[in-house]
């Protein structure tokens, strides 16, 4: 049984993941501190 | 303005250091600074472990190749299983000192928790196929595990379910409560029934079923996701606070206009 396809699989659902909720949760914190210094400095 | 704007009455009369902390204004003040630190290193040990385990870790010699998804799907499962257990921490604060901070963390744990339960889930049936011929079996560590990603939606889906945040946040922090119970089901399944699923490979009291050339990499991985998780969780919590900050600075302006 060829098991490339099963390992490929389980290392880039994981890879995926942990790239897109780090994109995620970096764009989030950038946009409230952006929005924050903004609304203090107003 | 202050920082301490969020602190509540019942937290600025604390003495002790433990409710002191549970101010959402002392915890960014603490933690933001570390963020950079905290987001290298986890990246660092997530892609060492990673790699380690995908090129470099030898092949099983029973499973082969297939034993390499261990790297991924063992350090996922941990992480699920103690980001539930965070959950269900700040849920009982939550419940019984109502701390702001406790509701703002269990909501931010949840999503990543469920990410990781899913790639546990994932990379599991992925191996699973190569080694037992189905992708899924009713088996009491697999279900147990299914109910646990169940648990981290139904308390996603909970919090944002009433008007009231406050309600949400309480209904939601009672269902995490009851389904920690859930958690020594699952550690505890592989010996309770007959499984499918291999029992446990690793103890910290010793005993360890694993060479060492393959405990390396996987222990490197599971830190990796450890403080990948820590840190996700920290700057979602670090952002909740700031846009509560926003939410309220712009509300306090709009009443003195």
């Amino acid at each position: 049984m060829n098991l490339a396809p099963f390992i490929d699989g389980a290392y880039g659902v994981t890879v995926v993941f942990l790239l897109g909720i780090a994109v995620m949760t970096f764009a989030r914190y950038r946009r409230a501190v952006k929005r924050l210094a903004q609304v203090e400095t107003r | 303005m202050s920082e301490d704007v969020l602190t509540t009455s019942q937290t600025g009369g604390a003495k002790n250091w433990f409710h002191r902390y549970a101010n959402p204004g002392r915890f960014l003040r603490l933690v933001r600074p570390w963020l950079p630190a905290l987001s290298v290193v986890s990246i660092a040990l997530t892609v060492t472990g990673l790699v380690w385990g995908y090129f470099f870790a030898p092949a099983d010699w029973e499973q082969g190749d297939a034993a390499r998804i261990m790297y991924v799907h063992v350090p996922a499962a941990w992480v699920a299983m103690a980001g539930y257990a965070a959950l269900a921490v700040c849920s009982f604060f939550s419940i019984i000192w109502r701390h702001p901070l406790a509701d703002l963390a269990a909501e931010e744990i949840g999503p990543v928790g469920a990410g990781f339960t899913a790639v546990c889930l994932v990379s599991g049936s992925l191996w699973g196929k190569p080694m037992w011929g189905a992708y899924w079996v009713w088996d009491a560590r697999l279900t147990s595990v299914l109910i646990l990603f169940f648990l981290y939606l139904g308390h996603i889906a909970l919090i944002r379910a009433f008007d009231n945040p406050a309600h949400g946040h309480r209904a939601a922090a009672i269902l995490a409560l009851v389904g920690a119970i859930n958690l020594p089901i699952i550690v505890f399944s592989v010996q309770w029934w007959n499984t499918l699923h291999q029992g446990n490979t690793i103890s910290i009291t010793g005993g360890s079923k694993i060479y060492i050339t393959m405990l390396y990499p996987l222990l490197i991985s599971t830190l990796g996701f450890y403080l990948s998780f820590i840190t996700l969780v920290c700057a979602r919590v670090c952002a909740a606070v700031m846009e509560r900050r926003t939410r309220g600075l712009l509300l306090a302006a709009a009443e003195r206009e």
